[in-house]
């Protein structure tokens, strides 16, 4: 199931590309060529492991970073060539939460000043009326109204994250780029943020690029779901096809490398093995990322760069195996 | 009973504590348990619950100050080790009883080739020679998966990957033949290919090595795959202990039910609310008088607010602190997902 | 099931849940940012006894003189080269004047010179490392290449050659001693604000729409601001054993005005005769360095976050 395609999308990317120069001729593809669209009130997932560029990625959607190549368009409107007033309208809308709990809070500001901050600025409500709904914020993430004046550092890792959340939703956004924002939890606090973001997306109706490197979570909380794999998208459909049936050898890797909580399940389960180290993302080749690795590589596989193909309805794969 | 015969480690009542400014955190209340020879022995719990100091405290690891050992026994084979002096217990650290870091990034000596780090396990041991030393650390090596073992030999740590960096832990920990290793989540900071190859490779040496390993961890994915008995900790206490298919399949502890209940896996349906345990680990600073996870517990009673619960055997491995164990407490399923059914099961 | 040992009644056993205000409660009290650093410092206690002592050197030092019998250079030709004694605390000099009161107008000009070289080093060192930092780029380039090149002569000649082409007074000394003293603090707040700036927490801020001047106010500076004030309180001891020295070789405050230099000048001269008139000066000059440095340790210690909770 996908949201309805003939939408147009709340988020165009086309052909982003991020290198940054590391030395003599040394260039670092974080990202190369990638191309999604993102639909209005779906979750979509971007999965990968580290140097894969899904954070990367998910930075220039809010125009953190400034791409060296490529387009983002939010609203068909490409935000690298904004107005103010588009701008600002840009920041109230697109929004981002975190991966590191204890370093994405001003540890010199209190909660209330960390969550109320954008309110005041974006006019989401007056002067007056801001400790209110920083309370009523604080509540909806399951803190209390004592937190109010005290400073990041008093909290445990998983109220910091709400607190993240909290200032994320505090400007009434449009879309949240998600990075990461649930692994440096502990287990059980992870349910309590994931739960808690799907309630607020039911609710008002959010749209969410939900970055992670956990593919269970993943396929828990997205519609459809990007693969990446030093930069590039291997693979992507919709999070029930992929898991059903995942086509790319690297996809295949990740699904059964993941430590499954269930003895008896671990011993029946077939491990698919995969070769070496995940190779460095500076001058990668001029073929197959995947070729040196990849259980099945043949000839091609080491001479041309596999393009992305619809293979059934809604899912794409980058693999010569699969024509 | 537990069957003492084949105990290589017995940790009795061991309670360790730290000084800050607010007063003594109690971060090890209590804790008793024993490791078995050839074993993997899993330590699960969440963040602040004592796990990683129950392990360092058995290496004596922990920064004394502020931390303190406020009592306990640690027997070695069948040798208190508390007590002994620390040039003692430098003999027993690397060689008796290895330890694996859980940041490969921050563990490696950056200006010390690694064959000196898996190397300098030796430092100080009589009756082995130079020679020996160096023809051991290249067998270990080979041993964790790394080849070309001669040419890594002379490399510094950043020139490995970080799966190569968790193996040459692996390698340090490994290459004195210890009867132990404590591995402090070592795969926590992988990616999930590498975590599985670690993983792959601890198993394979366990069984080959016949080496105990305690294997600490928030994962229960890792426990299901490597540990053949498994302790649940919060608050600093043993909350449930049993063998690993005891824990998954015959729950008896409401903390690790909800452990296990919060867990998305590949499984878990879309449209299907996770259940999280609602709320934040205690503060030990000030710990809960009664269970310390009473707060939390949608099964709390009275009494679990008022007194810490007793240990009640449910078989021979099968351990559980929980006032749900007694007489007077009404039936509950644990495991259901509604409470309301729970309830009144 | 094994026999419990604790006395419990069964209406303890009625199913109550989780509590919810219990199970997101913070015990430990809450401190704000300075009271937090003042508690740490005032446990340290080589810290703050370093503390105490140098606002008692302050304290004599306007005071001493004003209630003191005797003016600085009032000579007395009956009481040379004296040691302690009740009438003159700290002994005279070869010229009878009371070693006490020169002391503590020497200390006047000392601690001044030292404060406010510091001072100025650290805002001009302040603000260009800060922008330098934020910005990076050309900027950054051309004020490190200038850093280096200053660093690479000795800071002692550079403030020798001001001092002989400005003349000697304590306007020049300052100009001297800042020539070359803005470095450090500029090198050391481009690094911290460049970190700072990396942060995830100034990202947000960036994500929130905040102009960049807000985010320096009130992501930066306040994240800096301890490190800094530390830097600054280790950068006096250096000052004032900068004008010691350039006063005792000469080339700093000229007599009758006294510095600890200048006493530590005309003591060395009469080391065989009346040897407390070197000492005096220079335990002055060393207890107020020490003092300085400790209690900056003791200030780095205290703003550092990671050492939270662990004493």
């Amino acid at each position: 199931m996908s949201k309805d395609k003939k939408q147009e999308p709340l988020f165009r990317v086309e052909n982003l590309s991020q290198y940054f120069n590391v030395g003599r001729k040394q260039v670092l593809k974080a990202v190369d060529q990638m191309s999604f669209n993102v639909y209005k009130g779906e979750t979509l997932g971007l999965v990968g492991e580290s140097g894969c560029g899904k954070s990367t990625t998910g930075r220039c959607l809010v125009k953190l970073n400034q791409p060296t190549s490529g387009q983002v368009y939010y609203r068909d409107k490409d935000i690298f060539k904004q107005t103010r007033e588009e701008e600002k309208n840009f920041r109230k809308n697109v929004q981002m939460i975190f991966q590191n709990p204890h370093s994405s809070l001003n540890p010199r500001m209190t909660v209330k000043d960390i969550v109320g901050s954008g309110m005041k600025r974006h006019g989401v409500c007056t002067e007056q009326d801001v400790d209110a709904k920083v309370e009523a914020l604080l509540k909806r993430v399951g803190l209390n109204r004592d937190h109010i004046s005290r400073f990041p550092h008093e909290f445990s890792g998983g109220q910091k994250q709400r607190i993240g959340i909290a200032r994320a939703l505090s400007v009434n956004p449009e879309f949240i780029v998600c990075d990461e924002p649930i692994s440096a939890l502990d287990v059980s606090i992870q349910a309590q943020v994931l739960n808690m973001l799907k309630e607020l997306q039911d609710e008002l109706g959010l749209t969410y690029l939900f970055i992670a490197h956990d593919l269970s979570v993943v396929k828990y909380i997205s519609d459809r779901v990007i693969v990446m794999y030093l930069g590039t998208i291997v693979e992507y459909s919709d999070a029930e096809e992929l898991y059903r049936n995942p086509l790319h050898p690297y996809t295949q890797v990740l699904l059964s490398s993941i430590p499954v909580a269930d003895p008896k399940a671990v011993k029946e389960k077939q491990r698919i093995m995969v070769k070496g180290e995940i190779p460095s993302p500076i001058n990668p080749p001029d073929c197959c990322r995947f070729a040196e690795r990849c259980p099945y590589t043949t000839d091609i596989c080491r001479e041309e760069i596999p393009t992305l193909r619809e293979v059934s309805s809604c899912h794409f794969v980058a693999c010569h195996r699969i024509s | 009973m537990d069957d003492t015969k084949n105990n290589i480690l017995e940790i009795n009542h061991v309670e360790f504590s730290f000084r800050t400014y607010g007063g003594t955190v109690k971060s090890v209340r209590d804790v008793s348990f024993n490791v078995r020879e050839g074993e993997v022995l899993g330590i699960v719990g969440e963040s602040g619950c004592g796990k990683s100091v129950t392990a360092q405290c058995i290496l004596r690891l922990n920064p004394e100050p502020p931390g303190f050992f406020e009592g306990g026994s640690i027997k070695y084979r069948g040798e208190e080790i508390t007590t002994k002096k620390d040039k003692e217990m430098r003999k027993i650290r690397g060689m008796e009883i290895g330890f694996i870091f859980q940041d490969p990034m921050t563990s490696l000596n950056p200006t010390m080739k690694v064959g000196r780090q898996i190397e300098e396990v030796f430092v100080g041991r009589e009756n082995i020679s130079r020679k020996e030393v160096k023809q051991k650390t290249l067998e270990i090596l080979q041993l964790v998966g790394i080849n070309e073992p001669e040419r890594r030999y002379n490399q510094y740590p950043h020139e490995l990957s970080g799966g190569m960096k968790q193996r040459v832990m692996i390698a340090i920990a490994l290459v004195g033949r210890p009867s132990i290793i404590i591995a402090d989540e070592p795969t926590t900071s992988l990616d999930v290919t590498i975590e599985a190859q670690i993983l792959d490779l601890l198993k394979e040496l366990q069984q080959k090595t016949h080496t105990s390993i305690i294997m600490i961890t928030h994962d229960l994915g890792v426990i299901a795959k490597m540990c053949d008995r498994v302790i649940v900790m919060y608050g600093g206490k043993i909350m449930e202990k049993g063998t690993a298919e005891e824990i998954f399949y015959e729950t008896a502890h409401p903390y690790t039910a909800g452990l296990i209940k919060s867990i998305a896996t590949l499984d878990t349906d879309r449209n299907q609310a996770l259940v999280p345990i609602e709320g934040t680990p205690p503060d030990l600073f000030s710990p809960p008088h009664g269970c310390p996870f009473a707060a939390r517990c949608d099964f709390a009673m009275q009494v679990c607010y008022d007194d810490l619960p007793e240990e009640y055997r449910l078989s021979d491995e099968h351990v559980t602190t929980c006032w749900l164990q007694h007489e007077y407490a009404p039936k509950v399923a644990i495991m259901m997902r509604e409470i309301e059914e729970a309830a009144h099961e | 099931m094994s026999e419990t040992t604790k006395t419990v009644s069964r209406d303890q056993f009625k199913i109550l849940g989780k509590s919810v205000e219990k199970m997101e409660s913070i015990a430990r009290p809450s401190l704000t940012f300075w009271k937090e650093v003042w508690r740490r410092i005032r446990l340290n206690r080589v810290a703050y006894f370093s503390l105490i002592l140098l606002v008692a050197y302050v304290l004599l030092a306007i005071i001493a003189p004003l209630v003191s019998p005797y003016k600085f250079d009032q000579q007395d030709a009956s009481a040379m080269r004296e040691g302690f004694s009740a009438a003159h605390w700290l002994g005279t000099d070869n010229l009878g004047r009371d070693l006490w009161v020169r002391v503590w107008m020497g200390a006047r000009v000392s601690l001044a010179i030292g404060f406010i070289a510091a001072i100025i080093n650290s805002v001009i060192g302040t603000i260009l490392g800060g922008f330098c930092g934020f910005y990076g780029g050309k900027l950054d380039m051309l004020v490190m290449r200038i850093i280096d090149v200053i660093y690479g002569i000795p800071s002692l000649i550079v403030c020798i050659l001001v001092m002989v082409v400005l003349g000697p007074g304590i306007q020049s000394l300052i100009v001297a001693m800042v020539v070359v003293g803005w470095t450090g603090t500029c090198r050391f707040t481009r690094g911290e604000v460049y970190r700072i700036k990396e942060q995830d927490f100034v990202a947000a801020a960036r994500v929130m729409g905040e102009p960049t001047f807000k985010i320096i106010i009130r992501e930066i500076i306040p994240n800096i601001m301890g490190l800094l004030i530390t830097n600054l309180t280790m950068a006096i001891p250096g000052a004032i054993f900068q004008e010691a020295f350039l006063s005792y070789i000469g080339l700093g405050i000229a007599p009758p005005n006294a510095s600890w230099g200048v006493l530590a000048k005309e003591g060395a001269k009469m080391l065989q005769v009346a040897p407390h008139m070197l000492f005096v000066p220079a335990f002055f000059i060393c207890t107020t360095v020490l003092a300085l440095n400790q209690l900056g340790n003791g200030m780095r210690d205290a703003f550092d976050p990671k050492l939270r909770g662990t004493e």
